[in-house]
C-alpha cells in the first residue's frame, strides 16, 4: 500500500521536474539552431524554427513535448500533432529513443561494474577499519578511503591509463569493445564511491557496535569478529543501502568525464552535451530518465530496509 | 536482501556483457579519428567540418575535389561545357551511373537534389551556394515557388544545364560542396528526417554507410557500384567521433587509430614535442582567427578606435607564445594561400600610431575610454584554453599600449553564437574557415545583408565592390575589385581585427597510410586511403 502510494506521488513529481527542466533549457541563452555559420538568409532560420515548432510559445511546446496538441487543419478538421519528446534538434537523423537505447545499456554496464567495484572494495575496507579501530590498519584504510573520495575521476582515469595501458600494456587505452576495455573505466568511475562506502560502512559499524543488542551478544561471550560479522553488519549496512539509491542512479546514467576519457559510447556525454547544444527535448528526456531512475531506486532502497531491519515498517 | 540486489546487478551486468552492447566485428582497414559526433550526415543539413569529412564519402556532386590540390575535378559529371559569357554550364553525367542499390542516377536526380537543398522547407544553412543560380536567391528565400524558374534543368537523362546570374569563378568549387551533392529522392521522400537510417541507403559516393552509432562510430564499406569503384582502396573505414586530444593521441600511439584529422586533437601541452615528429603533418589551412568589434556600440562605432585597437596588438607574441603551431600572423582576412588573389597590405603592430589614433578619437592615453567586455568561448576539446590565453594577452596589450581596461567573459559556445547574431557583445573572438578556395568565401561574409557579418558594419561601397567582383569574368580585374573591398575591411574600417591564419595538423604515419594529402581545405577524399605494411628498412648502398 505504502509503495503504491509512493509510486502515485512520483507522477506529479515527474511532471514538475519535466516542466522545470523544460523551462530552464528554454531560458538558457542560445537555441538549437544557432550555428557558427549563419543561414543564408533570415527566412531560412525562420523556416527551420517553424518546422520544429520553436516559434510557438513555450507552454505550447511543452504540451507538444507530450503530444498534447491538436491543430485545426486546412480542411477544418482537428488533428492530433505528434509528440516531440522523441526528436532531437541536434541529431536530426536519430530518434531520441534510438540514442538512449544504444547508449544507456553501455552506461548501465559500466555503472553496474563500477558499483560492483565500489562495493567489493568499500565494504571490506569499511569492515576492517571498523573492526581494527584505532590501530594501523584503521589509519591506513581510512587514509585510502579519503584518498579515493578526494581524487577526481579526471585524475584517476588518465593515471590508470598511463600505468596500465601506456606503460605496462596490460589493458587497452580507450574504446568499448571487449571485457578488457571495461576494467579501467569501471575502476576510475567506482573509486570515488568505494571510498564513500568504506567511510559510511565504518561509521555504521561503529554505531552498531555500541547498540544494546551487540552488548548483549558480547556479554553472551560471542567472538568479536563473528559478532560484528553476524549481527552488526545487518544494521551497519543501512546507511550504505540508502546511499546506494542515488549512487546507482548516478552510476547507471553514465559519467561525462569517464566516458570522454575512455571514449565510451554511453549516455553521460549526452546529458552534458544536450544542455550545451540547447537540444531541448533530449535534455528534458534525460532529466526525466534520471528522475525516474532515482525514484525507482529510492523505492527499492526503502523496500530493502524492511527486509534488513525488522524494526522498520511502513504504514 | 542486499546480497540479492547485489547478485541481481551482477547477473544483469553479465547479461549486458554477453548481449548486444559488445560488438565483435570485422576490424576496419583504416580507422580515422574525426572530432565531434556528426550532427547529421544529410549533405543539405550539415554545416560543420567533421560532418563534411564523412559525407563526401557517401554522396558525390557533379564535381569533387582533387585530394592533393583541393581543386575541382570531374565527379558524377564526366565533363561540362561553359558558354562564352560564363553564365551557362552544361554538365554531362557519366555513362551507367548507378546508386549503390543499382538504380540509375539521372539528370533528374541532380535537379531534385539541388532544388531540395535550395528549398526553404529544407532550411539548409548552406543554401547560399544556390544564390549564384538564376532565381536561386528568390527560390531559397521563398519569394518564388515555381521550381522551373530556377536555373537548373535536366535536358535529357544525362545532361544538366545550369544558368548563373554572373560568371562565377568558383562555381565548379561550389558543385563539390556537400550541399550540392546528389541524394536519393525515393528514400528521402519515404523516410523524411531519418532517411539516412534507411536500409539499404542508396548512395552516390565511393562508400556505403554500414552503420552509424551515435557517439560510437560511423562505419563505411566500399560501394562496389560506384563509378570509380575499381580505384577505391579500402573495404572498410571506421570514423570515430572523439573530442579528447589525450584519448586521440593514446589511441593513435597504440595503433588503434591510423589517422587523426583535427588540429584540436593535438594535446596542447605536447604540441612543441609532437610538431617535430615526422608523422605530424602541418599545413596551411584556409582559415583566419580574428576579433569581431560591434560597430553599433560606442566607442567601437569610430573607425579610429577600431584601428587603434588593431595597431596595439603584438600578434607575433600571440603566435609564438600561445598558439605555437606555426601559425602565420594575419593582417588581412583572406589567407595568403588563397587561389587567384593577393590581399592588400593591412595594419601591423604600431603602438605609437595606435595611441595617436585613440587620442584623435577623443581618448588621449585611454582617458575616458569606457570599460568594455571581450567575449570568448572555451576552446574546442575542452582541455585547451587557447581563446582564454589570447584574451588575457589582448587585455594586457591594450592596457599597456592604449591605457584602456577590458573585462573578460567566457561563455558557452551557443551563448557566443547568439550574442554574435543579436549583436549583444562589444568585442568577441571569432574565426572563419573558407568553404572553397576563393577570396569570396571570406569577403562575402561582410556584405551588409550577410548573416555572417555579425558586426553591424554596413558599407554600401563594400557591397558594390563585392558584387562587381563577382560579376567580373576577368580574374585580374576581379582580384583588383576584391583588393579594394578588403582594404576597406581590414585597413580603413576594421570591423574585424585579423590575428593569425590557421595552420592545420593531421597525424598519421606515411609508412602505413597512403593516399592521404594535406591541402588548404583539409579535405581528404576517403577512397584514396590505403593501408600498407611498413616498408622494410632499406640498407643504403654507401
Amino acid at each position: 500500500m505504502y509503495f503504491a502510494r509512493r509510486l502515485t506521488f512520483a507522477i506529479p513529481l515527474l511532471l514538475v521536474i519535466s516542466a522545470l527542466a523544460f523551462a530552464l533549457v528554454h531560458l538558457a541563452p542560445g537555441g538549437p539552431f544557432d550555428r557558427e555559420r549563419a543561414p543564408a538568409s533570415p527566412e531560412i532560420e525562420r523556416n527551420l524554427k517553424a518546422a520544429y515548432h520553436l516559434d510557438e510559445p513555450v507552454w505550447k511546446q511543452y504540451l507538444r513535448f507530450f503530444g498534447l496538441v491538436w491543430q485545426k487543419g486546412a480542411t477544418g478538421h482537428w488533428h492530433h500533432e505528434p509528440a516531440s519528446f522523441n526528436i532531437s534538434y541536434k541529431y536530426r537523423s536519430h530518434r531520441v529513443s534510438d540514442i538512449i537505447g544504444q547508449a544507456l545499456p553501455v552506461s548501465m554496464t559500466l555503472g553496474a561494474l563500477a558499483f560492483g567495484f565500489a562495493m567489493g572494495v568499500g565494504l571490506p575496507l569499511g569492515f576492517i577499519t571498523a573492526a581494527r579501530r584505532g590501530s594501523w590498519p584503521d589509519y591506513a584504510g581510512s587514509f585510502l578511503a579519503i584518498l579515493a573520495v578526494c581524487v577526481p575521476g579526471f585524475v584517476v582515469g588518465p593515471l590508470l591509463i598511463l600505468v596500465f595501458s601506456v606503460k605496462l600494456h596490460w589493458l587497452p587505452v580507450a574504446l568499448w569493445e571487449s571485457p578488457a576495455h571495461m576494467i579501467l573505466p569501471a575502476i576510475a568511475l567506482g573509486l570515488f564511491f568505494s571510498g564513500k562506502i568504506a567511510r559510511l560502512f565504518r561509521e555504521g559499524m561503529l554505531t552498531a557496535a555500541q547498540s544494546e543488542f551487540i552488548a548483549a551478544a558480547r556479554a553472551k561471550g560471542l567472538g568479536e569478529n563473528l559478532l560484528l560479522l553476524k549481527h552488526a553488519v545487518r544494521i551497519a549496512i543501512l546507511p550504505v543501502v540508502s546511499f546506494s539509491g542515488p549512487m546507482l542512479a548516478d552510476l547507471l546514467t553514465g559519467s561525462f568525464v569517464i566516458e570522454n576519457i575512455f571514449q565510451i559510447p554511453g549516455i553521460g556525454v549526452f546529458f552534458i552535451n544536450s544542455a550545451l547544444n540547447s537540444d531541448y527535448t533530449v535534455a528534458v528526456d534525460l532529466a526525466l530518465l534520471y528522475a525516474i531512475l532515482l525514484v525507482v531506486l529510492n523505492l527499492i532502497v526503502d523496500f530493502s530496509y524492511t527486509r534488513l531491519d525488522p524494526r522498520v515498517k511502513y504504514e | 536482501m542486499w546480497r540479492n540486489v547485489f547478485f541481481h546487478l551482477l547477473i544483469s551486468a553479465v547479461v549486458f556483457l554477453t548481449s548486444g552492447c559488445l560488438h565483435r566485428e570485422t576490424p576496419a582497414d583504416i580507422t580515422i579519428i574525426n572530432n565531434a559526433e556528426p550532427e547529421s550526415l544529410d549533405p543539405a543539413i550539415i554545416s560543420g567540418i567533421p560532418e563534411f569529412r564523412i559525407v563526401i564519402g557517401l554522396f558525390e556532386g557533379l564535381t569533387r575535389l582533387d585530394p592533393k590540390t583541393a581543386q575541382p575535378i570531374p565527379g558524377l559529371a564526366q565533363s561540362w561545357d561553359v558558354s562564352p559569357d560564363g553564365c551557362t554550364y552544361t554538365f554531362h553525367l557519366r555513362i551507367h551511373l548507378v546508386w549503390s542499390t543499382g538504380e540509375p542516377i539521372t539528370a533528374d536526380d541532380v535537379v531534385y537534389s539541388w532544388l531540395r537543398a535550395a528549398s526553404p522547407a529544407t532550411a539548409s544553412d548552406y543554401a547560399g551556394a544556390f544564390f549564384y543560380l538564376k532565381n536561386g536567391e528568390a527560390f531559397v528565400t521563398g519569394k518564388i515557388k515555381n521550381r522551373s524558374l530556377v536555373g537548373i534543368h535536366a535536358l535529357d537523362r544525362r545532361t544538366v544545364r545550369v544558368e548563373l546570374n554572373h560568371p562565377t569563378a568558383f562555381f565548379l568549387d561550389l558543385c563539390a560542396l556537400p550541399v550540392m551533392s546528389i541524394v536519393p529522392r525515393q528514400t528521402i521522400e519515404k523516410y523524411g528526417d531519418r532517411w539516412l537510417m534507411a536500409q539499404p541507403l542508396p548512395v552516390s559516393g565511393p562508400f556505403e554507410l554500414a552503420y552509424w552509432r551515435p557517439n560510437d562510430k560511423v562505419r563505411f564499406k566500399k560501394n562496389p557500384l560506384y563509378w570509380d569503384a575499381a580505384n577505391t582502396q579500402s573495404q572498410i573505414i571506421d570514423i570515430l567521433p572523439l573530442g579528447s586530444p589525450d584519448t586521440a593521441l593514446n589511441l593513435y600511439e597504440n595503433a588503434q587509430a591510423d589517422i587523426v584529422l583535427d588540429r584540436t586533437l593535438v594535446p596542447g601541452e605536447l604540441l612543441d614535442v609532437l610538431r617535430k615528429r615526422p608523422d605530424f603533418h602541418p599545413f596551411n589551412y584556409l582559415g583566419t582567427y580574428f576579433i569581431r568589434l560591434n560597430v553599433t556600440k560606442k566607442p567601437f562605432d569610430d573607425p579610429r578606435v577600431r584601428r587603434a585597437l588593431a595597431l596595439a596588438i603584438d600578434k607575433k607574441l600571440i603566435v609564438t607564445k600561445i598558439t605555437r603551431g606555426g601559425e602565420v600572423l594575419a593582417a588581412t582576412l583572406v589567407p595568403p594561400w588563397t587561389a587567384n588573389y593577393a590581399s592588400p597590405p593591412g595594419l601591423g603592430y604600431d603602438p605609437v600610431l595606435a595611441r595617436q589614433l585613440l587620442a584623435e578619437a577623443g581618448y588621449p592615453g585611454g582617458k575616458g575610454f569606457p570599460r568594455f567586455e571581450y567575449m570568448f568561448d572555451a576552446a574546442a576539446g575542452g582541455g585547451s584554453k587557447l581563446h582564454q590565453d589570447i584574451a588575457i594577452e589582448l587585455q594586457q596589450m591594450w592596457r599597456d599600449n592604449l591605457g584602456i581596461q577590458m573585462d573578460l567573459r567566457q561563455v558557452e559556445w551557443k551563448v557566443l553564437l547568439s550574442s554574435y547574431s543579436d549583436l549583444a557583445y562589444e568585442a568577441a573572438r571569432s574565426s572563419w574557415i573558407g568553404d572553397y578556395d576563393d577570396a569570396n568565401t571570406f569577403l562575402d561574409c561582410f556584405t551588409s545583408q550577410n548573416g555572417n557579418n555579425r558586426t553591424g558594419w554596413k558599407n554600401p561601397r563594400y557591397d558594390t565592390l563585392i558584387n562587381q567582383a563577382n560579376a567580373q569574368a576577368d580574374l585580374k580585374k576581379r582580384e583588383q575589385l576584391f583588393r579594394q573591398a578588403e582594404t576597406l575591411l581590414i585597413h580603413d574600417e576594421m570591423p574585424i581585427i585579423p590575428i593569425f591564419y590557421y595552420v592545420g595538423l593531421n597525424y598519421f604515419d606515411t609508412n602505413k597510410i597512403q593516399g592521404f594529402y594535406q591541402n588548404i581545405l583539409d579535405d581528404h577524399p576517403l577512397e584514396y586511403l590505403r593501408k600498407v605494411s611498413p616498408k622494410p628498412k632499406v640498407q643504403s648502398p654507401d
